[in-house]
């Protein structure tokens, strides 16, 4: 069933690549600087490298956002954000796979009663807003040294033609790389908590993890997008956006590509945070807008003629009208692929303070023993989704709102039996044997709390213990968990 | 674009630079040209005819070499009809300098003594502007500052062939002693060595737009 569901987030891959490889090499292509044959070549292969190189930031953003917790859900999300992105493209309007798909997970979250983060949602609201708004500082910062270059160094017109060449080459390389490393999130990050895959090593140098490997294959479908349709939309320049010389053309894309690769750079927000600066959101944005941006930031620099304002005003609606379409067709046709179709679109998340959970709650930072008397009626209570919890921890704990987001993670019911079944299905050449044996151990355990699962198994084990100093052995750590839960817990061996 | 791509880019970069060095020197020839007619000097003046028309034929040939490698490269492609024109133009300029000096060749017009003097200025102020485009061009294709500064002269030179012409042409229509088919003869010549520094303005007013459109 895998491929199956797999293939709307393919889909979306194919759109994305047919559109958005217009934005890095479109006006390269478009007036014959880049034959189009080498510019979807070094577009699909950045795009690969960008995106399972440095995919993760973005997509854990969206993550945050919403879990989705099911297959046949992820699937009708993507699907959703894909036609979105198409009926709105169809009617000529504006459309970015980014605010597609944060508005169907969101369609998600309401059909499913898990809870959106609102700390997540304005964080990425936010960077929409600001993406064009620094494309069009970065286009203008770029222009001026450029342009004072130009008139001061007498370049010849075949000399500034074969830089100009090379600019678009390396500027389009780079802006595929921040393409593939930014948008991938929107392609296959909905797939990321359900896909059940594990590291593979290559030449046992390279380890790939479930992430990467779904990366890998969305890229590759942004690059079939590339190769089968994209010639197209490059060729219609002059819809939309304003035809550019090549050496405008050239600023446009740096600018897109630093402000994609800004929002997607791991490396860079640490830095950032290292030397005391805030962290910059890793979110997936639009690169057409980050496109217009630019365009917009030089044609102010030139006195702000031949701007359409209207343009301008399309991108910013779209920040609403997209998000409420996507979550609109997504929760409506969630519903069908459910009711019609009898697909499980998501696992339900039942909450309840169980004794484990009870015991558990005080430890949380912020919060006292006081907290169980406060919360003593809904002792052992079930509640059937997020939101009800929430509520009713929200009317019970009004002082202490900050220990919430805490209490529900031990207190989310995640059931399953460790089964000799399950044991004997996990692939036993990704864990060693000090892990596989810990895990034997288990066998007949029934857990209520996920948290326990790996609590035991960190008393059991040195294996499973995480160590302080070592992020490396950590990070592996919490994939081989996620593994381990996920392929226990699956239907086939409860 | 490996390295000789590069390497034939300054071959057609040479070639440019080659091309205009032609343009120009056949306007200094149709200037010594002119006054060795004036002079009578009609050895000279053939061996001037035959440089010329072997410039000329030379100018041709490479103007199309470089509009083949042009296109075949696709190089420049934003302003390659641009810069064709250009070659274009600046051919017929170097073609009417030849032209000029074989209807003198052919027509041996009397030319009266008053107007030698006024004859030569008028050649020498055509070749100006010939060369002030020169210089202009070769400005546009390295994108200098001073590319404003020559196409101004351009206008410059224009301006001053034209009063001369317009003198000398009032001068000889006035004058009694000469047949008016003779002064319909001069006033051909005249007007047509005139013609080149109205060309050479053409051309410049081209390459002003082709300038602005070469601007980022």
């Amino acid at each position: 069933m895998l491929p199956v569901f797999l293939s709307s987030g393919l889909f979306l891959g194919w759109s994305l690549g047919a559109n958005d490889a217009s934005n890095v090499f479109g006006t390269a292509v478009a007036s014959r600087m880049v034959k189009f044959r080498t510019a979807a070549l070094v577009c699909s292969l950045f795009v690969i490298i960008g995106a399972v190189a440095s995919g993760a930031g973005a997509s854990h953003t969206l993550g945050k956002l919403g879990a989705v917790n099911a297959l046949a859900g992820a699937f009708m999300v993507a699907l959703s954000a894909a036609l979105t992105v198409y009926l709105m493209t169809v009617a000529r309007y504006p459309v970015s796979t980014s605010q597609a798909i944060v508005g169907a997970i969101i369609g998600w979250n309401l059909f499913s009663g898990s809870l959106t983060d609102t700390a997540s949602l304005s964080k990425i609201v936010t960077t929409w807003i600001a993406c064009p708004a620094l494309s069009a500082l970065f286009a203008v910062a770029l222009y001026l040294p450029i342009a004072l270059m130009i008139r001061h160094l007498p370049l010849h017109i075949l000399t500034l033609d074969s830089m100009t060449r090379w600019g678009l080459l390396l500027s389009g390389a780079f802006g595929s790389y921040s393409l593939g490393a930014n948008n991938i999130a929107n392609v296959m990050g909905v797939f990321v908590p359900v896909a059940p895959f594990h590291d593979i090593t290559l030449f046992e140098r390279f380890t790939f993890s479930p992430e990467q490997q779904l990366f890998f294959l969305g890229s590759v479908a942004i690059a079939v997008g590339v190769f089968t349709y994209s010639k197209r939309v490059m060729m219609t320049v002059g819809s939309g956006i304003v035809r550019l010389t090549p050496v405008a053309a050239f600023v446009v894309v740096t600018a897109h590509s630093l402000v994609l690769f800004t929002f997607s750079s791991q490396a860079l927000s640490n830095t950032l945070h290292a030397i005391g600066l805030p962290r910059i959101p890793l979110v997936p944005v639009s690169s057409s807008q980050a496109i217009v941006g630019a365009v917009i930031g030089i044609g102010l620099l030139k006195g702000g003629g031949g701007i359409r304002w209207r343009t301008l005003g399309g991108i910013a609606s779209s920040w609403v009208t997209t998000p409420i379409f996507a979550a609109v067709i997504c929760f409506v046709s969630l519903f069908f692929l459910q009711n019609v179709f009898n697909q499980k679109t998501y696992r339900p998340i039942e909450y309840e303070l169980t004794p484990l959970a009870w015991e558990r709650i005080i430890l949380v930072p912020g919060a006292d023993t006081s907290m169980h008397e406060q919360l003593d009626d809904i002792w052992l209570e079930r509640f059937p989704n997020a939101q009800t919890f929430r509520q009713a921890l929200l009317d019970r704990l009004p002082t202490a709102a900050s220990t919430i987001p805490a209490i529900m993670d031990i207190a989310e019911i995640d059931r399953f039996r460790v089964t000799e079944e399950g044991i004997e299905g996990i692939d036993a050449s990704y864990l060693n044997e000090e892990e596989m044996q810990a895990v034997r151990e288990l066998a007949g355990q029934v857990f209520t709390h996920r948290w326990r699962l790996e609590e035991v198994l960190a008393e059991s084990s040195a294996a499973w213990r995480a160590r302080p100093d070592d992020a490396v052995f950590n990070a592996e750590r919490r994939r081989k968990l996620k593994y381990l839960v996920d392929t226990l817990r699956s239907p086939a061996f409860q | 674009m490996s390295l000789g791509i590069l390497k034939k880019r300054i071959g057609i970069q040479k070639q440019l630079d080659d091309f205009l060095d032609q343009v120009s020197e056949a306007s200094l020839l149709f200037r010594q040209g002119v006054d060795m007619f004036i002079g009578d000097r009609t050895e000279a003046f053939d061996e001037k005819i035959e440089q010329v028309t072997a410039i000329e034929h030379r100018g041709d040939q490479m103007r199309r070499d470089i509009e083949k490698q042009l296109y075949i490269k696709t190089l420049i492609p934003e302003s390659r009809g641009d810069v064709l024109q250009l070659l274009e133009r600046m051919d017929t300029l170097l073609d009417s300098c030849k032209a000029m000096l074989w209807q003198f060749k052919i027509e041996q017009p009397d030319l009266p003594e008053e107007i030698h003097d006024d004859l030569n200025e008028l050649a020498s102020y055509s070749v100006e502007s010939i060369e002030a485009i020169v210089r202009s061009a070769r400005a546009f294709f390295r994108t200098s500052p001073e590319f404003a500064d020559h196409i101004h002269k351009v206008s410059y030179w224009e301006t001053e062939s034209d009063k001369v012409s317009t003198r000398m042409m009032m001068a000889i229509y006035r004058r009694d002693d000469l047949s008016l088919c003779h002064k319909a003869q001069l006033k051909d010549f005249i007007r047509r060595i005139s013609q080149i520094a109205d060309r050479a303005e053409d051309v410049a007013d081209r390459l002003s737009i082709y300038a602005i459109k070469r601007m980022l």
